[in-house]
């Protein structure tokens, strides 16, 4: 039996030290989720890039609106209020 | 496909909104955004990057091969160590490298059936053969070299997975010159013997090394739109040149000298001169003629071939165990 | 310090064969971790060699009767079914071994407490192997139970006695076989029931007597080093 069936593909995650939240590395291909936790382990922290891992099958993943752009992501520039730059404090007014 | 990856965007075959679209696209690259996976793209761009992608990292993985035929000959144990994992970080680079081109829609299957097939290319610098140890010390110091004085201009290139694989790549080859750099420098400040070794090594490497950087601008093919996408960001000739004044001081600091009679500095454009690439050579070797092409992916085919029931086994087993899980849930 | 001497050359020899893997491996991610166990075992050989003198001299210029590795690390690599089987059967030794001996107060410990941890993961990689190919296809799991018994005459070498070294033979040799029990009858393989040694070569490489391809292995590990006599790298 060899119908040259390609590993799936799946995305890798790591914290890079406590603290952090983990971070999108890369991809690989495992066949399930046991090799693929391994395999990222051997491919994304062999120079101590990290003290824990995520994978997940990338087609488990849903992504945003297909060019990463309007009209997700727009309509959130227009609303500077919810930055504290927005409010002028009187000076001399503190833990503010 | 994945959500992760790119291929038809919605906006793909709207046709009538093709101009609209290819605006937003060179406005981004002129502004130095990155593309990113999903974003619209032209064809070309994706043809292109795919052909560049795919063929960087077919060269990282038969380029274990020059430098893995002297791992188990490595004259100490310091040495095996850094070869190891200088062959493994090339293991590393193809993956991080085919993974950013699977972001186009390309499996990275398809990819390496290309290559054993003989349909997609790999640097011909991986053609030469490793005769002598210090050829290790030869790949890492001049084709190494002459690999970051290419690859640093990528970590800004327009592609955005390209780009972040490429800073990842970056940081992990700067040991790779280093190391050449000292190993060839033990030998030439060793017995006379090691020294001659280093010579003949650099001797036969230096020409091929500059033909790493790919013909002449007048007559490199892709150059120009390249350029343009600001997947390319120095000319052929431009990146010669930096290598050639780099490599220069040095060859003085190993001790060794470069093999072109030609070689002077010219103070006027202030960089070196240098004699001409046989590039006779280049095409030979580029059309199959090289001293190892045949060897090369050859072994690269086998370890495919043979590796097809251990690949088959782990999708089988992972196949099981899912059905397994499944039935315990329906049970449940 | 002569189990020092005979665990750094079981290091090495498996080290050296595992490097061989390089650019034939099945998958390019193996590639990566076949390099990544060859990489601690060489570690691991070279720390244990600073105990009893110079790395290269004792790497590149002992003939191969002063060798003191295991017949099992010496194999030739055969398939990945054959490369995996012998990680099994040498990873589930050297762990409780390493343990053990972290646990002394030997000038082994640290470095013994240090390899433990790398091990744990070889043992944890093989054991995954030994899974997928034993419960994957019929031609793995054939390979897989053709390499399991064909290393199986190497495995008792494991437990002889060595002088100086302070674990008890038989309590490793008992948790290996309820390891190794376990691990293969989860991969739906059958324990081999053939002899654990070979008749005249009882104990052998511990003793320098080793196999035919070890000969050929040491010749080309050691001809670039040996051509240059005195000369530094």
């Amino acid at each position: 039996m060899s119908e040259q069936t390609e590993w799936p593909l799946w995305e890798v995650f790591v914290r890079s030290r406590r603290g952090l939240s983990h971070t999108h590395a890369g991809s690989l291909h495992a066949p399930d989720a046991e090799l693929a936790l391994r395999n990222a382990r051997d491919l994304y922290t062999r120079r101590g890039e990290g003290v824990s891992l995520w994978v997940v099958p990338s087609a488990a993943i849903t992504a945003s609106s297909p060019d990463e752009k309007d009209p997700f992501f727009a309509p959130a520039a227009d609303k500077p209020y919810r930055h504290p730059t927005f409010y002028e404090i009187p000076e001399g007014v503190k833990h503010l | 496909m994945t959500a992760v990856a790119g291929g038809t965007s919605a906006a793909e075959g709207a046709g009538s909104g093709e101009d609209a679209f290819l605006a937003a696209f060179d406005a981004a690259v002129a502004a130095e955004e990155r593309i990113e996976p999903r974003d619209w793209m032209p064809d070309a761009y994706r043809a292109t990057l795919v052909r560049q992608m795919a063929q960087h990292a077919h060269s990282e993985i038969i380029g274990m091969q020059p430098e893995a035929n002297w791992i188990t000959r490595a004259p100490s144990l310091r040495r095996k160590a850094i070869l190891m994992a200088k062959v493994q970080d090339e293991a590393g680079h193809g993956l991080y490298l085919y993974s950013a081109t699977e972001t186009l829609g390309t499996g990275r299957d398809e990819l390496l059936d290309k290559l054993h097939a003989g349909r997609q290319k790999y640097s011909s610098i991986f053609n030469y053969p490793t005769l002598t140890w210090a050829d290790v010390g030869a790949i890492g110091w001049l084709v190494d070299g002459a690999a970051i004085t290419n690859q640093v201009p990528l970590c800004r290139c327009s592609y955005g997975p390209y780009a972040r694989a490429m800073i990842r790549i970056c940081k992990e080859e700067s040991f790779h010159q280093r190391q050449g750099f000292e190993l060839l420098l033990a030998l030439s400040e060793g017995t006379p013997e090691q020294h001659a070794m280093a010579q003949d090594a650099v001797d036969r490497w230096w020409w091929p090394s500059l033909m790493m950087f790919g013909p002449p601008d007048g007559e490199s093919a892709h150059s120009a739109q390249s350029t343009a996408w600001k997947i390319k960001r120095f000319s052929n000739d431009e990146l010669r040149q930096r290598f050639v004044d780099i490599c220069v001081p040095q060859a003085e600091a190993l001790g060794l000298t470069l093999p072109d009679p030609d070689l002077r500095w010219n103070e006027e454009k202030g960089g070196h001169d240098f004699g001409t690439v046989d590039w006779s050579e280049f095409q030979a070797v580029l059309k199959g003629n090289g001293p190892c092409n045949e060897e090369r992916i050859t072994q690269r085919r086998r370890a495919h071939e043979d590796g097809a029931w251990v690949r088959d086994a782990a999708a089988a087993y992972a196949a099981k165990q899912a059905a397994g899980s499944d039935e315990k849930a329906v049970a449940a | 310090m002569s189990a020092a001497l005979a665990l750094a050359d079981d290091a090495l020899v498996l080290s050296h064969r595992l490097g061989e893997w390089a650019g034939h491996a099945p998958v390019l991610e193996e590639e990566v971790a076949l390099a990544n166990i060859a990489l601690d075992l060489l570690g691991q050989a070279r720390s244990l060699y600073s105990l009893v003198g110079d790395e290269d001299e004792l790497a590149y210029l002992r003939e191969e009767r002063a060798f003191r590795n295991v017949q099992l690390v010496e194999q030739p690599n055969g398939d990945f079914a054959h490369t995996f089987a012998r990680q099994l059967y040498f990873s589930a030794y050297q762990l409780p071994l390493y343990r053990a001996l972290a646990a002394t107060d030997s000038d082994l410990a640290p470095l013994a407490a240090k390899a433990a941890k790398e091990v744990e993961y070889h043992l944890d990689h093989a054991r995954t192997w030994t899974l997928r190919l034993g419960d994957g296809t019929e031609e793995s799991h054939a390979r897989m139970q053709r390499a399991c018994t064909a290393l199986w005459k190497f495995t008792g070498e494991l437990f002889q006695p060595v002088e100086g070294l302070e674990a008890d033979p038989a309590a490793l040799e008992a948790e290996w076989l309820v390891d190794i029990r376990e691990v293969l009858e989860r991969a739906t393989l059958t324990l081999p029931d053939g002899p654990r040694l070979g008749g005249w070569a009882a104990g052998a490489g511990r003793q320098g007597l080793h196999t035919e391809p070890f000969g050929r292995m040491l010749a080309e590990m050691q001809h670039l080093h040996r051509s240059h006599p005195g000369a530094t790298w």
